[in-house]
């Protein structure tokens, strides 16, 4: 154990001083606590509280930490859960737990860190990712995976492109060197991102059912350890100040609020703790993210016997400087906090040692009710942690429907000159699939390592990852995240739905069962009330499909103040849908595979193209409303997908969505190095057929051996299915309106990224 | 008894598990050595999987080559016992001295993850006896620092000596004469930065494939041992 810390020149705010100057001004305000919030720390204490203690109250009743505008929204994900038998753990620990067969369950959970990765985007995006794998291992969880949806301004704005490489860069630089795949993401543009990007970071890990820890420290008597990287002067306040904070000019730079990550450092713990889990050689334990110390000892204080005796002088320093008050908002990276009998503190040090992992025992639990912490002897903390961690303020901020709702809505898309001859046509679909937002995202991927762990079954470029958990029994997990702001805007009740469907339908598609759900809530100010119904409506939307579709919320995230100027981004929930596979070698790629394979068009295509990529791409149009939500229709595509997987049914399959039946069918071409012939059907008019966004479809190719049992069952299910062509040739072609060669389509799908990045 | 390939564990080595697993594929035992036991628990051949070994701080297995383990696996090499090298396994033999010349950063900037079309230059090597001389195939590449250099009186050398192993077909990185493999003279230390151990089972391997393209080095280090 280091010596202690020498004790700098500072004058400590101790509980005794406090006590007998009541009158002292206090820069609560400065901390983001409001003049309400702060009478009612007062009136906790029966004093004013300490510096330390205004600290911790600072950072734990902030927005990012108490979810307190969100709350009584987020509340209808456990009041209109779907009852289901496989969830072992809901929202509010560090992450969800579902059950996946066997003796196997899973934890997976979406974070943002959108403010930081505007403001220094390589170690923005790649502590977010540090910060979501912290909360999976903190569950006792090996963490397997990694997936990234981002959003970015304009694609040719200047600004996204200091931001955008920077991103990419992180994320792979911190994710590769932790050895996690990266199976999955988004990447998407729109100028209602400029300035405020969206980092969203997923991770998933596996364990053993009986393994599941969590955040409690119980047993008086047992230790309180502080282990990995040392606490710096890094994220002072990065949670309270950069999370609620807007970007408006003329502000001081917040650069020095950021974190910076040490990837090693990293996997150096998450082998150290996966040791340390496997010895059983721990009562509880929590990650440092947001709020650092201030959260890990109240948490898990306050969700265990109740107190915590803690020497903060013990904490061991990257700068000696530091004073209290920092030392408790600090945001270091890579640090852990566990809970040890005394009995196994001597071995929990010996693994500690061996991966070369400082471990020092800063506290001990007790049965006070208590959260006390000293500096050099003195008293600096003395509160019951359950009002940091539970009692925070709650509000019911106001919310309405913005006036231009209406009017957005009244400017449907139906008068936007559509392309109608088949050279328009043909032009049309090479213009969709250059445009950024459809081009190959190649360029970003190849910065990614997937293949690590050699489980990687699916990644980039299918409809959803998925991988191996067990190579005797081939059980494995695939994972999706969809999200559509323009929809979300239009109609936020829908458009949060259709992020779910998408996401639930990405799952089938590659042949896996849809289980749970993971999301990232990106939204602007809680305090507008236009923002504030977008979210209300959004959070009721997502609910109420979830428990059509059976899948439960199992945690998520919230970022608010995502706007600059009072100019709110489009209003954008990210959902992840976990999805368990019996088999991953019954997997279903969306490559056509076999020539001669007939294509299958399932679900109904409608006149449809509110929020859509057309009219956004070739009119910088947004008005309408987005396509309509069929839940029961999802439901029932997913499982005849599932069921076409299993039985072997599908040479391939592709959701469709962004783009429509088009863009669909030339990715599978073009991933499969295999052309089709299409004839679109008739009833329909072709741009509608080839570009409508329609929800609740999917292009199938089936063996032709395969296709009436196939087509029986979408006829006896109810499933409409229509035969639209075949697999043949290096060309895509619509039958009396187009064809185009594969080196062409191929040409215009991946000429973007590099032009504009490279 | 099977034969026992050990597969080194250095804090930051990041497919190590992908590499005990292709050892087990071909019907080897593996064996995990930790970097801190200079015993080599009496393997018949070493691995030196990929990743960051002490995060690459200094510079790509610049701390790695001072181990406890290295010095073993140095005084081994020098006696005939067979290593290969993967990306950063390659690093730490070219820092060990084991191998000439250094991998320096791509010539891109970035890190870069495909797959790769290879040329097999040399199949006399104790790695390389399953494929044949001249065969082309896949396996994926995943570095940063992955441009292999050294001075041309050292790549002359290689040359001459048929010590260069594998090439690539479309140089990703500004490796200098296209260099993606090479070995020690006697043929016992091959050192690579493309990962044939991410290119052993149909389901994982690199698609539309072909996906196991890397069994043979693998399976070649078996026979060679049991010819031994």
């Amino acid at each position: 154990m280091p010596a202690q810390n020498e004790k700098p020149k500072y004058s400590v705010d101790t509980v005794e001083t406090a006590a007998g100057t009541p009158g002292v001004e206090q820069p609560y305000e400065a901390l983001g606590v409001k003049p309400d919030e702060y009478a009612r720390i007062l009136e906790i204490l029966g004093r004013r509280p300490t510096s330390s203690e205004l600290a911790m109250y600072s950072v734990m009743w902030s927005e990012h930490c108490s979810y307190k505008s969100s709350k009584v929204h987020l509340k209808q994900f456990g009041d209109k859960a779907p009852e289901v038998d496989f969830l072992l753990v809901g929202p509010g620990e560090n992450a969800g737990v579902v059950d996946v067969g066997g003796d196997l369950a899973v934890t997976f959970k979406i974070e943002s860190h959108n403010h930081p990765s505007y403001v220094e985007p390589y170690q923005g995006a790649a502590t977010g990712v540090g910060g979501i794998v912290r909360d999976i291992l903190t569950m006792g969880a090996r963490p397997i995976a990694v997936m990234d949806p981002l959003r970015f301004g304009a694609a040719d704005a200047p600004d996204t492109h200091r931001v955008l490489p920077g991103v990419v860069r992180g994320i792979g630089g911190y994710g590769n060197s932790l050895g996690l795949p990266n199976i999955g993401g988004e990447v998407v543009f729109d100028s209602c991102y400029a300035g405020n990007p969206l980092v969203n970071a997923l991770a998933v890990g596996v364990m053993k059912k009986s393994e599941i820890k969590l955040a409690q420290a119980h047993g008086p008597g047992n230790k309180v350890v502080l282990f990995g990287a040392r606490t710096g002067g890094d994220g002072i306040g990065g949670a309270s100040v950069l999370a609620s904070a807007t970007f408006d000019d003329g502000k001081p730079s917040k650069r020095p609020s950021v974190q910076v990550g040490d990837p090693f450092m990293e996997k150096v713990l998450i082998e150290c703790c996966l040791e340390i889990f496997a010895e059983d050689l721990v009562v509880g334990i929590q990650d440092l993210g947001a709020a650092g110390l201030s959260c890990a000892t109240t948490e898990l204080a306050a969700a265990g016997t109740g107190g915590m005796d803690v020497q903060l002088d013990l904490a061991p320093l990257r700068d000696a400087t530091l004073v209290p008050e920092e030392i408790l908002m600090s945001e270091s990276q890579e640090r852990m906090m566990a809970v040890v009998t005394p009995a196994k503190v001597s071995r929990f040090f010996e693994l500690c040692e061996k991966w070369d992992v400082t471990a020092t025992v800063i506290g001990t639990v007790t049965d006070t009710g208590r959260l006390r912490m000293t500096w050099h002897g003195e008293t600096i903390v003395d509160v019951d942690p359950k009002t940091l961690a539970h009692q925070g303020p709650v509000y019911q901020r106001p919310y309405h429907r913005p006036a231009w709702q209406d009017e957005l809505q009244a400017a449907v898309p139906d008068s936007l000159s559509r392309p109608k001859t088949g050279e328009e046509l043909r032009e049309t679909v090479l213009r969709m699939l250059a445009s950024p937002n459809l081009a190959d995202k190649g360029w970003v991927i190849e910065q990614y390592d997937h293949r690590v762990r050699g489980n990687t079954v699916l990644a980039h470029g299918e409809d959803s990852g998925m991988l191996r958990l067990d190579a005797e029994s081939n059980l494995g997990i695939a994972l999706a995240t969809d999200g559509n702001g323009r929809y979300t805007k239009l109609d936020p009740y829908t458009g949060a739905q259709l992020a779910l469907a998408e996401a639930y339908r990405n799952v089938a598609a590659t042949g896996a069962k849809p289980l749970a759900v993971t999301d990232c809530l990106n939204f602007g100010s809680p305090e507008d009330p236009e923002v504030m119904w977008q979210f209300a409506e959004a959070t009721r939307g997502l609910a109420d499909a979830c428990l059509v579709l059976g899948t439960p919320v199992t945690g998520g995230n919230v970022s608010f103040y995502n706007q600059t100027n009072n100019v709110p981004i489009h209003p954008t929930p990210i959902v992840g849908v976990l999805g368990v596979i019996d088999d991953v070698n019954r997997r279903t790629r969306l490559a056509f595979a076999d020539e001669g394979d007939i294509l299958l068009l399932l679900g109904e295509t409608r006149d449809e193209f509110g929020g859509s990529e057309w009219a956004h791409v070739v009119h910088g149009h947004l008005g309408g409303l987005p396509p309509k939500v069929d839940l029961e229709r999802e439901r029932l595509l997913a499982e005849i997908l599932i069921a076409g997987s299993r039985d072997g049914m599908l040479s391939a399959a592709h959701d469709l969505s962004d783009g429509g039946l088009i863009q669909a069918v030339v990715e599978s071409a073009l991933r499969g190095g295999l052309g089709a012939r299409v004839v679109l059907p008739e009833e329909l008019d072709p741009f509608v057929a080839l570009f409508s966004e329609s929800a609740g479809r999917a292009v199938v190719a089936v063996p032709r051996s395969e296709e009436l049992r196939f087509t029986d069952m979408c006829r006896f299910r109810g499933l409409p299915v229509a035969r639209i062509g075949v697999v043949d040739g290096d060309a895509v072609e619509v039958q009396g309106q187009f064809s185009i060669p594969l080196d062409e389509l191929r040409r215009a799908h991946t000429g973007t990224f590099p032009a504009l990045f490279g | 008894m099977s034969l026992r390939i050990g597969v080194i564990t250095f804090p930051g080595t990041q497919d190590d598990q992908d590499a005990l697993r292709a050892v087990a594929l071909v019907g080897a035992e593996p064996v995990a050595l930790w970097h801190r036991d200079p015993d080599l628990h009496q393997v018949d051949a070493v691995v030196l999987p990929g990743g960051f070994s002490y995060g690459d701080y200094l510079r790509a297995g610049a701390i790695a080559r001072f181990s406890p383990v290295m010095e073993s696996v140095i005084a081994g090499a020098r006696e005939g016992l067979p290593v290969l090298g993967i990306c950063n396994g390659f690093q730490v033999l070219c820092e060990s001295h084991l191998l000439p010349g250094a991998l320096i950063r791509n010539g891109g900037l970035l890190f870069v993850n495909r797959d790769e079309k290879l040329r097999v230059e040399s199949a006399t090597t104790q790695w390389t006896g399953d494929y044949t001389a001249g065969q082309e195939i896949v396996i994926p590449i995943k570095n940063g620092e992955g441009r292999y250099t050294a001075d041309p009186r050292t790549l002359d050398e290689l040359e001459a000596e048929g010590r260069i192993v594998v090439r690539y077909l479309d140089n990703p990185n500004g490796s200098a004469r296209d260099i993606a493999g090479i070995a020690n003279p006697a043929g016992n230390v091959v050192g690579l930065m493309p990962h044939p151990e991410h290119a052993v089972e149909e389901l994982t391997g690199p698609y539309p494939g072909p996906a196991t393209d890397g069994l043979p080095f693998f399976t070649s280090i078996l026979k060679q041992l049991v010819a031994a």
